[in-house]
């Protein structure tokens, strides 16, 4: 974002973990709770940005070994005479994310009371800060009226 | 005029422009050719860069360009190989800002902004996507500010409007099917709460599931995980939906079909959003979403829970099984990564199995209709052969478990459902019970005496 902006700007999103990160405008006057806002937002976007880069990588890990022990099991090789990458079919696959996805639940529920959590409290800020700004607005208008 | 609004000429002279491009055409013009101009003046240095500059231009103009970034100054330091190529490139850059001195005053932050813009050059270049403007802007940064032309679109898209109107015709169906005179203002009144109801429903699912739409192909495009609007701004619009849908349907249809809707958004946000990612019951919930419109159509009619109520609500719950089931085979990969608890995923053969014994069920609920005095009894005549022919696509799905087999099902689902709805209306069982069935769709209307069947 250009130096001059004065808003947030969101960026496409990241490889690892396809979340797009933001990147947020601190204004020179922000308030105790506008900063607060803005930290939290950070904060939920770093720990989000840690949790699903970690996960993804997991899972394309996985997903290669599995693929990997499954072409052993059968005698192939990992890529064929033509060059191309073998692949297992969407059956074989299946049991890969049946287990994946087991193996993995408990970290989901907890990533998931984490995110909720974070999520509430960030649009609950965010009201505060909107309607602080909105009465702020309001006085400024009546005080130009006077 | 906001063609010069937006262009903004002489502000924009560091490095790449942003121009926050209008939809017309005609403001696009001159935006583009300052662009161009700018472009070519500024002779840049590697090829990738030239290249990346070249895309951009090429890239449609029809939402807001916006590139330049300032380097991540914040402690999120994304993971990948960023950090070495950011001091590589710092040299590179600043060895170029003497070669153009004619823009001297703008080359040391443009410095800093070549630096993203190599770096996100390198990167569209590892991923080589040639075609497809919504891939290009995807990889450009956009500034997060509301833009009030665009905000029918996001809103559509964050009401999944598409999803519900379908699901307001269900409930118009439910509404039609009620053995009561027509009304056309309760119809109306009926049908914009229950569009109300489902889009403050579907915003709120869309403002819990950021992070997991994200990862999922299927919904990475939606606005809130683009940035397009604030959570904030998704509750406001939920709320002020949601708030006058669930009034106008207790108000001005009765509480009975208010209830129902306020229920019915309990139970998808509350409910069937968070189970998704505990525990398979959720499609089972889910098909209960689903079901209720038609319920709500049929009270908002007749002002009471009839057996045929449930009737409706019963076939939209068996149609909900393999229509999900089948689109669900399909996305056992992103549900996986995703960490969504799917049949298809956990229990497949349960999944296809669920699939096909709700497939024949629908049979049977279409054979009860006339028993229950809705329609006549060449409903479940008429309705047989759809019937059969999604049941046996339940049984090839059943059978053959592929993908090939899952998108007919789905695809007949599609078409199954309204086509069911429509025969059910037109064998809808006349409130005078003389009248035979050709007659109905004009007479329901007409019909001055009502005389309310069992």
């Amino acid at each position: 974002p250009p130096a001059h902006s004065r808003s947030d700007w969101i960026g496409p999103p990241d490889e690892h973990s396809n979340l797009r990160p933001v990147i947020f405008y601190a204004p020179p006057g922000e308030s105790a709770l506008e900063r607060r806002l803005r930290e939290a937002r950070q904060e939920a976007q770093a720990s989000n940005q840690r949790f699903w880069a970690r996960h993804n990588r997991a899972f394309r890990q996985e997903k290669e070994e599995f693929i990997y022990s499954r072409l052993k099991a059968k005698g192939l090789e990992m890529r064929d005479e033509s060059g191309q990458k073998a692949t297992l079919n969407a059956e074989e696959m299946a049991d890969f994310y049946k287990d994946f996805l087991s193996k993995n639940l408990k970290k989901h529920l907890q990533y998931n009371r984490d995110w909720y959590k974070r999520n509430f409290r960030i649009t609950f800020l965010m009201g505060q800060v909107a309607l602080v700004r909105a009465l702020r607005w309001l006085r400024r208008r009546k005080k130009n009226v006077e | 005029m906001s063609a010069t609004r937006s262009c903004r000429p002489p502000r924009a002279l560091a490095g790449l422009f942003l121009w926050h491009l209008r939809n017309t055409g005609t403001q696009q013009i001159p935006c583009r050719f300052v662009h161009l101009h700018h472009v070519a003046s500024n002779r840049l240095i590697t090829f990738q860069y030239f290249n990346f500059l070249k895309r951009m231009y090429v890239t449609r103009c029809t939402k807001d360009l916006s590139q330049r970034a300032k380097p991540k100054s914040d402690s999120i330091v994304s993971p990948f190989h960023e950090l070495q190529q950011l001091d590589q490139e710092k040299k590179v850059v600043l060895k170029i800002s003497p070669v153009s001195p004619v823009h001297q005053s703008w080359s040391e932050m443009s410095s800093r902004n070549e630096l993203r813009e190599m770096k996100s050059a390198a990167e569209t270049d590892d991923s080589v996507i040639p075609v497809g403007a919504e891939s290009k802007e995807d990889r450009q940064w956009k500034e997060m500010k509301l833009r009030l032309d665009d905000l029918p679109g996001i809103l559509a898209r964050l009401s999944k409007i598409k999803l519900t109107a379908l699901v307001v015709s269900t409930a118009s169906a439910g509404f039609a099917m009620a053995p009561v005179p027509f009304e056309l203002t309760r119809f109306l009144l009926a049908s914009l709460g229950t569009g109300l109801a489902s889009c403050a429903a579907n915003s709120i699912n869309q403002f819990f599931e950021v992070p997991f739409d994200s990862n999922m192909n299927r919904t990475k495009n939606r606005p809130l995980v683009r940035g397009q609007i604030s959570p904030l701004l998704a509750v406001c619009f939920a709320a002020s939906c949601g708030i006058p849908g669930i009034a106008l349907l207790t108000l001005g249809v009765n509480p009975l079909t208010g209830a129902l809707g306020a229920f019915n958004i309990f139970l998808y946000t509350c409910c069937y959003t968070p189970l998704k990612r505990m525990s398979i019951a959720n499609t089972w919930v889910g098909a209960v979403v689903g079901a209720i419109p038609p319920i709500m159509g049929w009270t908002a009619a007749t002002g009471s829970l009839d057996a045929g109520a449930l009737l409706l609500g019963g076939i939209l719950y068996s149609w909900q099984f393999p229509h999900f089931n089948a689109l669900s085979w399909g996305l056992r990969e992103d549900y996986s990564r995703g960490g969504y608890c799917m049949m298809s995923v956990t229990h497949p053969g349960l999944c296809r199995r669920v699939a096909l014994r709700h497939c024949l069920a629908l049979i049977g609920l279409s054979a009860v209709a006339p028993v229950l005095n809705i329609t006549t009894w060449t409903f479940p005549v008429i309705s047989l052969p759809i019937n059969l022919y999604i049941s046996y696509l339940g049984f090839r799905f059943y059978r053959d478990a592929d993908r090939s087999s899952s998108r007919k099902l789905f695809f007949c689902s599609l078409w199954h459902l309204p086509m069911l709805l429509l025969v059910m209306f037109t064998c809808k069982k006349s409130v005078l019970e003389k009248e035979d069935k050709g007659d109905l769709a004009g007479g329901s209307h007409e019909i001055a005496m009502e005389i309310r069947l069992p």
